[in-house]
C-alpha cells in the first residue's frame, strides 16, 4: 500500500512543516492535496499499523512510546467503536510545536487522525486542543469544515483549561467525558477503556502528522531521515536565545549547537568542526571539545563563578544539562537516554551563563507544584515542600540542611502519584542539582547569588 | 495465588489506619501518606493486609492478585493482574 508516490515525498529535514511559509497561515485543503495528494483509501489504511511499526515512529508527547504498537493495542480491542483523541493540549510552558503544527498544517494533523480512525476501527475523533491555543482550534475547525463530505466519522472539539496535566492521557479522557481535566487512577488503561468506556487512542498531534506522511510514503521513506539510531524528523521548540519561541523541524541526531544555529544564534565554544560533526559519539562522552571559537554569548571561564551556560532539554519532564556537555550532543531520544537526558517533547530552553540555576529551577518547581492536580498527597505536599525550600534557597534565606531536606523529599515523592506529574518534576530537579551544583552549594551556604540579576521571564 | 496491596493515591486522604494495622508493610511519609512495600504479600501477613483494606475509611486500598511471573499493573497489557474486592 505504500509503494506508489504520486506526489513528491517531503525532503529529508523538512517534512511535517514542509509547504507554505509560516506567514501564509493555515494551509487550505486544496493546497494540501496539491502538495501531498490524498490519503490512501480507508480500506488500505487498515493495513498501516505494520508500516508504522516498521517505520519506528515514536510518540511526540514526551514519552516516545512506539506509535505503531499503540495503534495495534487499540485496534486489537476495538469493535469498530474506538475513539481517537488528537492530543493538542500542549500545556508545557516552553513548547509551542503542537499549536504551530495544528495552526499551519491542520489537514496533515487531521489526516493522521483519519488514518488512525481507519486503522484502529474508530468512529469518533476528538480534537483535544488547549483552550489557549485559539489559532490552532480555528484552523482545525476550518479544516474539518472544508472536508465535511469526506469525513466519515464524528469529529468534535474539546478544549481543556490551561493546565500542565491536562495533556496526560487519563486527564484527557476525564476531561472529554466529564469536563474535569485531572488524571484518574483507572484499573484499566485508555486503550482498553477510555472515552465513553470505549477503547481509545490518545495520540499527540505531531505524532499523527508524521503518521499521515508514513501512510502516504511508507516506512522506508520515513527512515531515510535521521543521523543516528532514531529515525525521522522531529519538531523542537527553542527558547532563551533571544526573540520569541522558535519552532523548527530537525532530523533526529541534529546537534544542540546546530539547532541554536537554526534560530540564528551561535553558541559560544562551538567550533565549525563541532557543529558539523554528525552527531553520535559512539560510546564516548558527550562533552564537547573545549573550543573557544568566537560566538555570541559569554564563554564561562574556569574559576569564574558565574555558573555554566545550561540548557533545559525535553521540557519540564526533561532535565538540565551543562551546555559544555551537550553542545555537540545529537538530539536523538535513544542517544540522550543513554546519557540520562531526555528528548521529551522537543524543548530546548537555553539559560545564559548569567542565569542563576537555583532561581531558574526554583521557578520551574514552583510552577510544577502549583500545577499539581492536587489529588495525591505526596504530590500536593511533597512538591510544595520542595518548591518552598527551593524558594528559600533562591532568595538567599536557606535554612540549615535545606538541600538535604530537598533530596529526602524528592525520594518520598517519586512514583507515588496516580500520574507521572511528580515523577517528571523530581526528574528535572535531580538533573538541576549536579548541573548547578556549585550554585546550589553557594546558596545553601548563604553566600549570595553569583549570577547577574535575572530578568523576570 | 499471591496478592499485593494496591493503593489509589487519589482516594487516599492520609488517615494512616493501614499503617497501624500493617506496620510490617506500610509506613507513613512526612505528610502522613502511606508508603507500601510492593510485591506479593507474605502469607503470614495476609490476614493483616485484609484488615488494612477493611479499615481504610475512603476505600483507597485494595488487594490485587498477582499472577505467576507478573509483578503488578506495570505491564501495559492485558489481564496480567486482576483486581480483587475491596
Amino acid at each position: 500500500m505504500t509503494g506508489s508516490i504520486a506526489h513528491d515525498a517531503p525532503s529529508t529535514a523538512l517534512r511535517v512543516l514542509a509547504g507554505p511559509p509560516p506567514g501564509a497561515g493555515p494551509e487550505r485543503h486544496v493546497d494540501h492535496l496539491a502538495r501531498l495528494g490524498a490519503l490512501p483509501p480507508a480500506r488500505d489504511l487498515r493495513d498501516v499499523i505494520p508500516v508504522l511499526e516498521a517505520s519506528g515512529l515514536l510518540g511526540r508527547g514526551g514519552a516516545a512510546f512506539p506509535v505503531g504498537r499503540k495503534w495495534r493495542a487499540v485496534a486489537e480491542r476495538s469493535a469498530g467503536d474506538a475513539v481517537v483523541v488528537v492530543n493538542g493540549a500542549e500545556g508545557e510552558p516552553r513548547s509551542a510545536k503542537d499549536r504551530a503544527l495544528m495552526e499551519h498544517r491542520p489537514h496533515l494533523v487531521l489526516d493522521g487522525a483519519l488514518a488512525a480512525a481507519s486503522a484502529v476501527g474508530a468512529r469518533e475523533i476528538v480534537l483535544y486542543v488547549g483552550s489557549e491555543h485559539v489559532a490552532a482550534q480555528r484552523a482545525l475547525a476550518q479544516a474539518v469544515g472544508e472536508r465535511e463530505r469526506e469525513i466519515g466519522v464524528h469529529v468534535r472539539l474539546v478544549t481543556p483549561p490551561v493546565s500542565y496535566v491536562a495533556g496526560e492521557a487519563t486527564a484527557a479522557i476525564h476531561c472529554i467525558d466529564r469536563g474535569d481535566a485531572r488524571p484518574t487512577f483507572p484499573d484499566v488503561r485508555p486503550h482498553e477503556r477510555g472515552v465513553g468506556g470505549r477503547p481509545t487512542l490518545v495520540q499527540n498531534a505531531e505524532s499523527l502528522a508524521h503518521a499521515a506522511l508514513i501512510a502516504r510514503f511508507g516506512d522506508a521513506w520515513y527512515r531515510t531521515a535521521g543521523r543516528g539510531p532514531t529515525r525521522g524528523t522531529a519538531l523542537v521548540t527553542v527558547t532563551g536565545l533571544g526573540g520569541r519561541m522558535a519552532v523548527r523541524e530537525i532530523e533526529y541526531g541534529t546537534t544542540v549547537a546546530e539547532v541554536a544555529g537554526l534560530v540564528g544564534a551561535a553558541l559560544a565554544g562551538t567550533s565549525v568542526r563541532g557543529a558539523r560533526s554528525r552527531g553520535a559519539n559512539p560510546g564516548g562522552s558527550m562533552r564537547a571539545r573545549a573550543g573557544l571559537a568566537p560566538g555570541l554569548g559569554a564563554v564561562p571561564r574556569a574559576g569564574e563563578d558565574r555558573g555554566p551556560g545550561a540548557v533545559l532539554l525535553g521540557g519540564y519532564f526533561g532535565g538540565w544539562a551543562a551546555l559544555d556537555d551537550v553542545r555537540d550532543a545529537p538530539l536523538d531520544p535513544a542517544v540522550l537516554r543513554e546519557h540520562d537526558l531526555a528528548f521529551g517533547c522537543g524543548v530546548l530552553s537555553f539559560a545564559g551563563a548569567g542565569t542563576c540555576g537555583v532561581r531558574a529551577t526554583a521557578e520551574i518547581m514552583g510552577y510544577m507544584a502549583a500545577e499539581s492536580a492536587a489529588q495525591c498527597g505526596p504530590c500536593v505536599f511533597g512538591l510544595a515542600a520542595i518548591a518552598e525550600a527551593l524558594r528559600r534557597l533562591a532568595q538567599g534565606t536557606a535554612g540549615d540542611g535545606e538541600l538535604d531536606r530537598i533530596e529526602h523529599w524528592a525520594g518520598l515523592v517519586e512514583g507515588r502519584g496516580a500520574c507521572h506529574h511528580p515523577d517528571g518534576a523530581i526528574g528535572l530537579l535531580r538533573t538541576a542539582l549536579p548541573v548547578f551544583e556549585a550554585e546550589f552549594a553557594r546558596h545553601q551556604a548563604r553566600q549570595g547569588c553569583s549570577a547577574l540579576p535575572v530578568k523576570a521571564a | 495465588m499471591a496478592e499485593r496491596l494496591r493503593l489509589d493515591p487519589i482516594r487516599c486522604d492520609g488517615y494512616g489506619m493501614c499503617a497501624e494495622v500493617l506496620p510490617e508493610l506500610v509506613t507513613l511519609d512526612d505528610w502522613g501518606y502511606p508508603i507500601i512495600v510492593d510485591g506479593p504479600i507474605p502469607r503470614h501477613l495476609l490476614a493483616h493486609a485484609r484488615r488494612a483494606v477493611e479499615v481504610c475509611p475512603v476505600l483507597a486500598l485494595r488487594l490485587q492478585r498477582v499472577e505467576a511471573g507478573g509483578q503488578g499493573a506495570s505491564g501495559a497489557g492485558s489481564g496480567q493482574v486482576t483486581t480483587g474486592g475491596s
